[in-house]
């Protein structure tokens, strides 16, 4: 200890409290602050840059999403139309065949109904004409056979049979 | 790998040889191991403390006068009055310097008052008794402390200005310094300190660091300086680690000093502890940064002597096994010396931040112990 107070020089001691509490004001100001302050904002700036480059990631997978969410609405709006245009069409198919079925059924009954009252003219018109010719060849069967007294009757009968038949 | 490794150990080899040149010159002419081994320990001895010339190295000539390769220094008295001359008026410590009336005289690297004829009383102790005007020399160590200074602050100037036009990007030597400064502020301010006040440390604890940093390794080249192996500059260092931490100490620090034990006991039961416990965080405040100047100043100290030891050994073997061995056992001391340099570097920085980081705790204690 006393040795150690010996080597002791007040001197040293002086100038160097002197020279590094100077050094330490000098490097405060000229050094360790535009270094650290450097530093830190680099610092800040890689922080900084690493977190846009996150959000840039996220807002990409948010981009993504989107888009694929378009692209599936779109897809059942595809999906919808076609459905619907598929419901239209067969609507509008049923539609006209039903529509087609009455129009034909009903011209099938009026062509029918014209059938008949044709066939019932016919009918008519060839009855009166038979009734004539009958008329006519009775006349005539009748000049001949009224002749013949059996033969008139016989005749008559059979007459009477054919048109029994119509 | 290799090649870096290679030059370095031809930089310390290169270091080395001039040490060993320096004190060969010192023994050329002498005869008789005894001799030799007074010269090496009054050399030694001499080296370890702090001189009034820069001298590097002295070369005995023929007339058995010695030649020093070096330059004086301003000496500055203060003896009733300013007295300012030139180290070289001692010659080494050989004449007595006369200024305006006043005689003085260099002795065991110190200025003591003396006659005109230069006479040194003693003590029973073999002390001097002369009266020492106070001393403020440029001495060798205050000459390295400026010249350490100037080169931070041209090293770290340069630094800062390369950041501003680099766009924060350090260039040259600063590449190999910045990871440093950032080491000393993660590892040693914020983790000791704390992310809130590491600030207002960062200052002393960057320039502490490097200050004795590149001043143990000026002492471990033949320049033959041993600034931080010096108990005044250690002192002077410890004795601004311990203002800052008193000056800067929070309420709680000082609750902390003295009031230890906080709400955790009733005041009664507290009394007879804290007639303890109070001196002894007291005594604490001091021994603190006391250990940190001891523990400087003594492993410098120790590592200048055991390696000018083991180069003094070469003379004293003058063999041709001896003194290599002695070479690489010196060798092998200087590699750990640079270790050292950075490590005593790195724990006075730590200790200081842990310091700091007591001062500015702010957490409650009761809960905390």
């Amino acid at each position: 200890m006393e040795k150690l107070i010996e080597e002791f020089s007040l001197g040293l001691f002086f100038w160097q409290s002197l020279l590094f509490i100077g050094l330490v004001l000098l490097l405060r100001k000229f050094a360790w602050k535009p270094i650290l302050d450097s530093v830190n904002e680099r610092e800040d700036g890689i922080k900084d840059a690493l977190a846009a480059a996150e959000d840039a990631k996220k807002e990409m997978q948010n981009v993504t999403a989107d888009s694929e969410k378009l692209l599936k609405e779109a897809r059942a709006e595809r999906e919808a139309m076609l459905k619907e245009a598929r419901e239209i069409k067969d609507k509008l198919i049923a539609d006209s065949k039903e529509q087609a079925k009455v129009e034909g059924d009903k011209m099938i009954k009026q062509a029918q109904a014209a059938i008949e009252s044709e066939k019932k003219a016919a009918v008519a018109d060839i009855k009166s004409q038979v009734a004539n010719l009958s008329v006519d060849i009775a006349e005539k069967v009748i000049k001949e056979q009224l002749s013949d007294k059996d033969k008139q009757l016989k005749l008559v009968d059979d007459l009477l049979g054919d048109i029994k038949l119509n | 790998m290799r090649k870096p490794f290679l030059s370095q150990f031809l930089f310390v080899a290169l270091f080395l040889s001039m040490s060993a040149f320096a004190t060969a010159e010192e023994s050329k002419n002498d005869e008789g191991g005894k001799n030799l081994k007074t010269e090496i320990t009054n050399y030694i001895d001499h080296h370890l403390k702090d001189s009034h010339d820069f001298s590097l190295f002295s070369i005995k000539q023929d007339d058995g006068s010695k030649k020093y390769i070096g330059f004086p220094l301003p000496v500055i008295l203060w003896d009733k009055g300013l007295k300012v001359f030139s180290s070289s008026k001692f010659h080494h410590g050989e004449t007595i310097a006369e200024v305006d009336g006043n005689h003085y005289k260099l002795y065991h690297s110190k200025i003591y008052k003396t006659d005109a004829a230069g006479t040194i009383n003693y003590d029973d102790k073999h002390h001097a008794t002369n009266t020492k005007p106070l001393d403020f020399s440029i001495t060798k160590g205050v000459v390295m402390i400026f010249i350490t200074g100037l080169l931070m602050f041209f090293l770290f100037r340069g630094l800062a200005k390369s950041y501003a036009k680099n766009g924060s990007i350090p260039k040259g030597i600063g590449r190999f310094f910045e990871p440093i400064v950032l080491y000393i502020r993660d590892d040693i301010a914020i983790s000791n300190i704390g992310e809130k006040h590491y600030k207002k440390y960062m200052p002393f604890l960057l320039t502490v660091f490097f200050f004795i940093w590149f001043l143990n390794m000026f002492g471990l080249t033949p320049l033959g300086v041993n600034v931080t192996g010096n108990i005044a500059v250690t002192t002077a260092l410890a004795i601004i680690t311990f203002l800052l931490t008193n000056l800067t100490g929070t309420k709680d620090y000082w609750k902390h000093l003295f009031d230890p034990l906080g709400d955790s006991m009733p005041w009664l039961g507290k009394l007879p502890l804290y007639i303890i416990l109070i001196p002894i965080e007291i005594l604490g405040i001091f021994i603190k940064p006391f250990s940190l100047l001891i523990r400087l100043y003594a492993n410098m100290q120790a590592g200048h002597i055991v390696v000018m030891s083991l180069i003094g050994l070469m003379f004293i073997f003058k063999s041709w096994i001896g003194s290599p061995l002695s070479f690489g056992l010196a060798f092998a001391i200087s590699l750990i010396e640079i270790l050292v340099a950075l490590l005593q570097a790195y724990i006075f920085t730590m200790l200081s931040a842990l310091y700091f980081g007591f001062a500015s705790e702010e957490h409650d204690h009761a809960e905390a112990h």
